[in-house]
C-alpha cells in the first residue's frame, strides 16, 4: 500500500486539486478556431475549384463568418488571459518552440486572409453591408484589391485554414505534461471537428437544395472520420504510458463517463450523425435545422472535454492531509 | 529629506510613470532584499525552546525570522513555527487593549478600557485580597519568560503561588524521576548528548513532530552518522520511519519493556559494572528485583517479541556509554510517569551513559548576576505544604491542585495571575474546576497575546506585545556552552499592547511596591547584568548571542568519583526516600486498563507546523497545518466505513464529544489506538482561524491518572470511539 | 551553462514544513500560494512499513517544457543557468507554463495575473547564499550547489549515495534530487 499525502497544505488556485486554468473561454476559442479554419477551408476550395454557382451560400454569405468567428475566438482567447494588460508580449517575439507563439502568428496572417476572403464576397453576398463599406473609398479599394487577387487570397486561405485547423488541436498535444492530450490524434480530429462545424452551418444558412444535400453528404463524412479519429485517439491512449492508460480510462468511468457519452458522443455525434443520414434518405426533412445544431453542439463539447480531461489527467495525485479549503480563510 | 516626505514624492512620480509603464512592461515586483533592509536580534519565544535568531525588516515593513548562527539552541536555524513567527505579531485576531468584565443588562461581557482603568481595578482588588485573607493568597499560572516579571511582583507582594503546566502537565515526572535517581533532573534544553550517541532509545517520543530545534538538530546528526535508532511507540512516528528497531509496542506496557530491558542487561552481564560500583547504590536489590520480568514475561504484556527486546537490549549495550535512553519530555501519561521515568533513569546507570559522552553531558551557563532590588518578604505560610501536602516529593507547583485550592469560600488562594498560558487546552478536564475556579477567586487577571479561551474566565484581561515588539530577560540557559541571547524589539507594540515588565512595574507602584522595579526600561536591567560580565547592551544588539569559554568537563573523566545531588551522594537504583514516603523503591509494572470493543486508546502528539494550541491561529502555521486529523488503522476505517477526508467526532469513555474531525486512514498506527495531534478543536469564535478546526484532545481526558508521586495528570488512559459525521449539505 | 541543483536527503527530513514557511517569508508570497510543498510517502502494511517526507518545488529542469511553451518569453533562464523565471512584465497570463509543467510547480500570483514560481531564490544565489527553504532546514537534509562541479556538496552526495528524481519518466530531466 502507498499512501502519499501533501503534509503541509497545497491549495493553490486553478491548479490544485487538479489543473483548472482553462475553464470554458479556451474551448470556445478553439471551437471558433476550429469554425474559422472550416470556413476558410470550404471558402477557399469553392474559388480555387470554381465551384462558386453550384455553392451559392459557400462561396458568397459563408466567408464572412470566418473573422467574426475568429474575433469571437480571439475575444475569448484575451478573457482568459489573467494578466491581460501584457496581451500585447505576445507580439514582441517569437518563440519557435512554443506552439502558442505559433498560433498567435497563425492568428496575425489569417485574420487579413479570412477578411480579404470575404471582402470580395461582400458586394454579393451582403449587397447593404457591400454598400456601406463601398460609401469609403478605402473600403472600395480593399474590396477591388481581394476581387482582384481572388484567387491568391484562396491559395493563402486553403493554407492557413489547414495550419489554423491542426493548430487549435496541437497546441494542446503539445502539453506533454498532460497525458490526455499528449497524442497526436488531437491535431486532425480538431481539423476535422472544425470542418464539420463550418459545414453545419452551412446546412443552418443555405436554401439552394443541390448545397444542402451535398454539404450533407460532406458532413456525414466529417463526422463519420471525427468518430473514427475520436475512436483511435482513445486506443492509442489505452495503449500508451501508464499515466495514458489511466487517462483514456477516465473516459470509461468516473466523473468524465457521463458527460463524455451521454453529452458528447450520443447527442453531439452519433444523433448528428444518424439524423443527416435520414435527410439524405429524404426523410424529417422539416427538423433538418436540429442535426446542425447538434453537431455544433458536439464541435464545441469535444474542445470542452478535451480540455477538462486534458488538465484532469496528469502525473501527480497528491492528496492533501488536510482541508485545503481552510485556507480560504486566508485568502 | 524625511522619508515620509520622500515616500509622497515618489509616490507622485510613480504615479506620472504608470501609463507608460504599461506599453514598456511596468517593472517586475522588486528582488526581495533589494530594499533598505534593518536587522535586530531576538529570541524566538514561539516556544520554550527559545531560539536566537535576526529579525530583518525591509523599507520598514517586516520581512522574515532567521536563526543565528552562533546559536546553540538553533545552530543558526530556526524551526518551522520560528521562521512563522511574523505570524503572531500580524495575527489580526490579537489582544488590542486592556478588558474588564463588566455587567451589562444582565449579561457579563468585557469592556475595553484604558490601562489605568485595568491596573487600578488590579491593584485595588489586590489591597482587597491582602487585607481580607493575607498577603500570600495570589497564584501565578505562567508559561514564558515575561511571566518572571509578575514573579518578582507577587513575591515582593508576599506571594510565592506559581505553577507552570509544563510541570504537572508535561515534563515534571522526567525531573521527579530523574532527580531521585541522578539527584538533578535533566533540563531544558534537555542535556541530551545525542550528536555523539551511537544508539538512541525513544520511548514514546514526538522527536521530529515536536520541533525542540537543537534537540532535533543533533538527533538529525546521530541519524546522518549511522546511529542505531530504536523508537518504542504504538505509533509509526516520524522517529519510528528513522529507526532500525520500530516496537509498536501495546499502549501502556512501557515500563514492562523497560523492566524487561533491564532484566536482559543485568541477566547477561551486559551492564557498565565499573560505573555501577563506582557510582550507584541499590544494584543488588535491583537485579533481584527485576528477575520476574524476562522478556517472555514482557512479550505477553507488550507484544514486542522476547527476540526483539534481548536484540534491542544487547544493541543498546554495545554502544554503551554512548547509548541514550530519551527521557522524553511530555511524559504525564498513565499515572506512573515519575517511576516510568525513575526506569529510563535507571537504564541510562546500567549503560552507564550518565555524564558520559553520547549520553547526558553536563552543562553551563553564564555566572549572571541578578539585578540588584531588595529581598521579597518572607511569605506568611509555606504554600507548598498547605495546597501540596499530598505530595511532599514535588518540588514545584501543581498546577491541578492548585486549581483544587482556588475553589470554595474557604480556598487557600483568592487570586489569579494566568501568564501566557491557555489552561482550559492545557490541563485535562480542567473547565470545570476553571470555572469553579473563577466563581470563588476575588481576583482573575490573564496576560495574553491572544483572546485565548482562558481569557473567558477572567475579570480583567492585559494584552501583551509579541516577543518580536519588547525586550525580554536575557536568555541564560544551561548548554554546551555558557551562552547569553537578547531579545530586543523590532518593531512597536500594535495597538495598545505592551509588555510585561510595563504592566508589573505599573501594578508594583500602584501598591508601593516599586521599589522591586528600580528602573525606567528594562534594557537599563539587561544592560547591567551584561556589563557584568564583560558586555553590553550595544554589543549585543549587534551580536545577539554571545558564547563563553566551558569552565569545566562535559563529561566525566575516566575514574573521576563524582557526587550526585542525591541522598545517598550516589545514583539511586534504589530510592530509600521513595520508600519512606511510602512508594515502589524501585519502578513495578502496572497493567493498562485496556478499551472496551469499540473503543481505541486516544493517543496524541506533537506537530512541527505548531506549538500547543497557541498557534493554530498563527496565519503563517494556520497555512501549513489549518486542523489536525485522527488517524485510524486501515482495518478499522473499512470496519467503521471511513475514508481518508471525512469527518468523525470523537466520543470518549464517559460520553464527551468532541469537535468533527478529519480522519486519516493510515498504516502507520496501531488497529488498537487511534491519534490525534493536540492543540486543536478551539472553541473562543475571536480566534477567526483556529474556532471549530479539528478535535481536541485535551477535552476529551476526563480520566485522569494522577501521579502519586508528583501529583501530575496522566494523560494516556483515555478511550475513545469514532462517531461518523452526519452528512451536512 | 551552470547547472545548478538541489539534493534532498529522504533519510533525514522530518517533513516539518519549515522549508515552506522560509520560502513564503522570503519571497513575501501571499497566504494561500506555495512555491514548495512537502509530500510524505508512506508504503507497506503495518507494521512493516517505511516513509518518505519529500520536499518538493519546481525541479529547474534541464529540459525545460515550461520555457519551451511560453508564447513570449516570460518564462526564461537566468542568466546561464538552468533557473527557471518568470518575466511579470513579460507574462501575459496565457497559463501554457502551468499545463507544460508535469510537477504542477507553478501558480497564478494573486492578485496581479501573472504567473510564479519557484527562483531557486536567486536573488541569493546571486550573493552566494542558499536558497531560503535549503538554509532554513533544521535538518540540514537540504542542500544547494552546482551540478556539474564533482567538488560541490550536491556532486559528492549523488556520487556516494543512493538517488532518484520525480517523474523522470517525462523527460523533462529534472534537478532536484532525492536521496533513498
Amino acid at each position: 500500500m502507498l499512501e502519499e499525502l501533501l503534509v503541509t497544505v497545497r491549495s493553490n488556485p486553478k491548479i490544485d486539486p487538479s489543473l483548472g486554468v482553462w475553464s470554458w473561454e479556451i474551448p470556445v476559442y478553439l471551437f471558433m478556431g476550429g469554425m474559422t479554419a472550416g470556413i476558410m477551408l470550404f471558402a477557399s476550395l469553392m474559388v480555387l475549384l470554381a465551384r462558386e454557382e453550384e455553392f451559392p451560400f459557400v462561396a458568397r454569405k459563408l466567408p464572412l463568418w470566418a473573422p467574426i468567428a475568429l474575433s469571437v475566438g480571439m475575444l475569448f482567447l484575451f478573457l482568459d488571459l489573467s494578466h491581460k494588460l501584457y496581451v500585447w508580449r505576445f507580439y514582441t517575439s517569437f518563440q519557435p518552440s512554443s506552439p502558442m507563439s505559433w498560433g498567435s502568428w497563425i492568428l496575425i496572417l489569417v485574420y487579413p486572409v479570412s477578411i480579404l476572403l470575404a471582402a470580395c464576397t461582400l458586394r454579393q453576398g451582403y449587397p447593404w453591408l457591400g454598400r456601406l463599406v463601398d460609401r469609403f473609398a478605402i473600403g472600395t479599394a480593399i474590396l477591388d484589391f481581394s476581387c482582384r487577387h481572388r484567387a491568391v487570397v484562396a491559395q493563402w486561405g486553403l493554407v492557413l485554414a489547414v495550419f489554423l485547423g491542426f493548430y487549435t488541436g496541437i497546441l494542446l498535444s503539445a502539453f506533454s505534461a498532460r497525458p490526455f492530450w499528449n497524442t497526436g490524434f488531437l491535431a486532425p480530429l480538431f481539423l476535422v471537428s472544425g470542418m464539420s462545424a463550418a459545414a453545419a452551418l452551412v446546412l443552418l444558412g443555405t436554401r439552394n437544395e443541390h448545397e444542402r444535400h451535398t454539404f450533407t453528404r460532406i458532413d456525414i463524412v466529417l463526422i463519420t472520420v471525427k468518430l473514427a479519429l475520436i475512436a483511435l485517439l482513445l486506443v492509442n491512449l489505452a495503449t500508451g504510458s501508464g499515466v495514458q492508460i489511466e487517462a483514456s480510462q477516465m473516459v470509461f468511468g468516473g466523473e468524465f463517463a457521463i458527460p463524455f457519452w451521454v453529452f458528447f458522443i450520443i447527442p453531439g455525434v452519433m444523433l448528428p450523425l444518424i439524423l443527416e443520414y435520414w435527410e439524405l434518405k429524404g426523410r424529417r426533412r422539416a427538423w433538418m435545422f436540429i442535426s446542425p445544431v447538434l453537431a455544433l453542439y458536439g464541435g464545441y463539447m469535444l474542445r470542452h472535454l478535451t480540455v477538462d480531461l486534458g488538465q484532469t489527467s496528469s502525473y501527480l495525485n497528491y492528496v492533501n492531509a488536510f482541508d485545503p479549503a481552510l485556507l480560504d480563510l486566508l485568502r | 529629506m524625511k522619508r515620509r516626505e520622500f515616500l509622497k514624492l515618489s509616490a507622485i512620480l510613480g504615479a506620472g510613470t504608470a501609463a507608460p509603464g504599461f506599453l514598456t512592461g511596468c517593472s517586475p515586483p522588486p528582488l526581495p532584499g533589494a530594499g533598505a533592509v534593518e536587522t535586530s536580534p531576538t529570541v524566538c519565544n514561539i516556544c520554550f525552546w527559545r531560539c536566537a535568531g535576526t529579525v530583518y525588516q525591509e523599507n520598514g515593513e517586516p520581512w522574515k525570522v532567521v536563526g543565528n548562527p552562533e546559536d546553540l539552541h538553533s545552530m543558526g536555524r530556526l524551526c518551522t513555527r520560528g521562521t512563522g513567527g511574523l505570524g503572531s505579531y500580524r495575527d489580526p485576531d490579537r489582544l488590542r487593549q486592556p478588558m474588564l468584565r463588566v455587567e451589562q443588562n444582565g449579561r457579563q461581557t468585557f469592556q475595553p478600557v484604558s490601562w489605568d482603568e485595568a491596573l487600578d481595578f488590579i491593584a485595588e482588588r489586590m489591597r482587597g485580597i491582602a487585607e481580607q485573607h493575607g498577603e500570600d493568597r495570589l497564584c501565578l499560572f505562567s508559561h514564558g519568560v515575561g511571566g518572571s516579571h509578575f514573579r518578582k511582583l507577587m513575591s515582593g507582594f508576599g506571594s510565592r503561588g506559581y505553577a507552570q503546566p509544563s510541570f504537572a502537565q508535561c515534563r515534571g515526572p522526567r525531573d521527579v524521576g530523574f532527580a531521585l535517581t541522578f539527584g538533578e533532573g535533566v533540563g531544558s534544553p534537555d542535556r541530551t548528548d545525542m550528536e555523539h550517541s551511537r544508539c538512541i532509545v525513544l520511548i514514546g517520543s514526538h522527536l521530529g513532530e515536536n520541533l525542540h530545534n537543537g534537540q532535533v538538530q543533533t538527533w538529525i546528526q546521530a541519524l546522518e552518522k549511522q546511529a542505531t535508532v530504536i523508537t518504542v511507540d504504538p505509533r509509526f512516528s516520524v522517529a519510528a520511519g528513522k529507526s532500525k528497531h520500530w516496537l509498536p509496542i501495546r499502549p501502556g506496557t512501557d515500563m514492562a519493556l523497560l523492566l524487561a530491558w533491564m532484566h536482559v542487561l543485568i541477566n547477561e552481564g551486559l551492564y557498565d559494572a565499573d560505573y555501577i560500583a563506582r557510582y550507584a547504590t541499590g544494584f543488588e536489590q535491583l537485579a533481584a528485583h527485576v528477575q520476574p520480568f524476562s522478556p517472555e514475561w514482557a512479550f505477553l504484556e507488550t507484544g514486542i517479541s522476547a527476540a526483539k527486546i534481548r536484540e534491542t537490549a544487547r544493541e543498546m549495550a554495545h554502544h554503551a556509554p554512548a547509548s541514550l535512553v530519551h527521557p522524553g519530555r511530555h511524559v504525564t501519561w498513565y499515572g506512573d510517569d515519575t517511576q516510568r521515568s525513575r526506569a529510563i533513569a535507571i537504564l541510562n546507570a546500567l549503560l552507564g551513559s550518565w555524564g558520559r559522552k553520547g549520553g547526558f553531558y553536563i552543562q553551563e551557563k553564564v555566572d549572571l548576576p541578578d539585578y540588584p532590588t531588595p529581598e521579597p518578604p518572607k511569605p506568611q505560610s509555606d504554600w507548598l505544604a498547605v495546597v501540596q501536602k499530598d505530595f511532599p516529593l514535588a518540588p514545584s507547583g501543581i498546577t491541578n491542585a492548585i486549581i483544587d485550592a482556588s475553589i470554595g469560600p474557604d480556598a487557600f488562594f483568592k487570586g489569579w495571575f494566568v501568564y501566557g498560558t491557555n489552561l482550559p487546552y492545557t490541563i485535562p478536564d480542567s473547565a470545570r474546576n476553571l470555572e469553579a475556579a473563577a466563581q470563588s477567586l476575588d481576583l482573575f487577571v490573564v496576560i495574553d497575546t491572544m483572546p485565548a479561551e482562558i481569557t473567558g474566565y477572567a475579570d480583567v484581561v492585559l494584552p501583551e506585545c509579541t516577543y518580536l515588539e519588547r525586550i525580554d530577560p536575557i536568555r541564560n540557559s544551561p548548554e554546551r556552552n555558557p551562552s547569553l541571547a537578547v531579545s530586543l524589539p523590532a518593531f512597536e507594540p500594535r495597538h495598545e499592547t505592551k509588555p510585561a515588565w510595563w504592566m508589573a512595574k505599573q501594578l508594583a507602584e500602584r501598591l508601593d511596591l516599586g521599589r522591586y522595579f528600580p528602573y525606567d526600561d528594562y534594557a537599563e536591567v539587561v544592560d547591567w547584568q551584561l556589563q557584568q560580565v564583560g558586555s553590553s547592551l550595544e554589543e549585543m544588539q549587534r551580536l545577539g548571542v554571545k558564547n563563553f569559554p566551558r569552565t569545566t568537563p562535559m563529561y566525566f573523566t575516566p575514574g573521576q568519583s563524582v557526587e550526585f545531588f542525591t541522598e545517598s551522594g550516589k545514583i539511586e537504583l534504589h530510592s530509600a526516600m521513595l520508600a519512606r514516603f511510602g512508594q515502589d523503591p524501585m519502578p513495578v509494572y502496572t497493567p493498562p486498563e485496556r478499551p472496551e470493543p469499540g473503543y481505541f486508546h486516544l493517543n496524541y502528539g506533537r506537530a512541527p507546523a505548531h506549538t500547543f494550541g497557541r498557534t493554530i491561529n498563527n496565519p503563517q502555521l494556520f497555512e501549513l497545518m489549518p486542523e489536525n486529523a485522527v488517524w485510524v488503522n486501515p482495518l478499522v476505517a473499512t470496519e467503521l466505513a471511513l475514508n481518508s477526508g471525512d469527518y468523525v467526532r470523537l466520543k470518549n469513555q464517559d460520553g464527551v464529544v468532541s469537535n468533527r474531525v478529519r480522519v486519516r486512514v493510515t498504516e502507520r498506527i496501531r488497529p488498537d489506538s487511534v491519534y490525534i495531534v493536540h492543540g486543536f478543536g478551539h472553541t473562543d469564535a475571536r480566534q477567526r482561524l483556529a474556532a471549530g478546526r479539528g478535535a481536541d484532545d485535551n477535552g476529551l481526558m476526563t480520566r485522569i491518572l494522577v501521579d502519586p508521586i508528583m501529583g501530575g495528570t496522566g494523560m494516556r488512559g483515555n478511550f475513545v470511539t469514532l462517531v461518523p459525521e452526519e452528512y451536512t449539505a | 551553462m551552470i547547472r545548478y541543483g538541489m539534493v534532498i536527503d529522504t533519510q533525514l527530513c522530518i517533513g516539518c514544513g519549515d522549508c515552506v514557511v522560509a520560502c513564503k517569508t522570503e519571497n513575501k508570497l501571499p497566504a494561500g500560494l506555495n512555491r514548495d510543498w512537502v509530500v510524505e510517502a508512506t508504503r507497506g502494511r503495518y507494521p512493516d512499513l517505511t516513509t518518505e517526507f519529500r520536499s518538493e518545488r519546481c525541479n529547474h529542469c534541464s529540459h525545460a517544457t515550461c520555457v519551451h511553451t511560453c508564447p513570449t518569453g516570460a518564462s526564461h533562464l537566468w542568466k546561464d543557468t538552468n533557473i527557471v523565471l518568470v518575466d511579470a512584465a513579460k507574462c501575459t497570463g496565457c497559463k501554457a507554463c502551468i499545463a507544460a509543467c508535469p510537477y504542477d510547480a507553478r501558480l497564478i500570483m494573486t492578485p496581479d495575473g501573472y504567473i510564479d514560481k519557484c527562483t531557486f531564490c536567486h536573488h541569493r544565489v546571486e550573493k552566494g547564499e542558499d536558497p531560503a527553504c535549503v538554509s532554513s532546514c533544521p535538518t540540514h537534509c537540504m542542500h544547494f550547489g552546482i551540478l556539474d562541479e564533482p567538488s560541490s556538496a550536491v556532486s559528492r552526495l549523488l556520487a556516494s549515495r543512493q538517488q532518484k528524481v520525480l517523474l523522470d519518466e517525462t523527460g523533462n530531466q529534472p534537478n532536484v534530487y532525492y536521496l533513498i
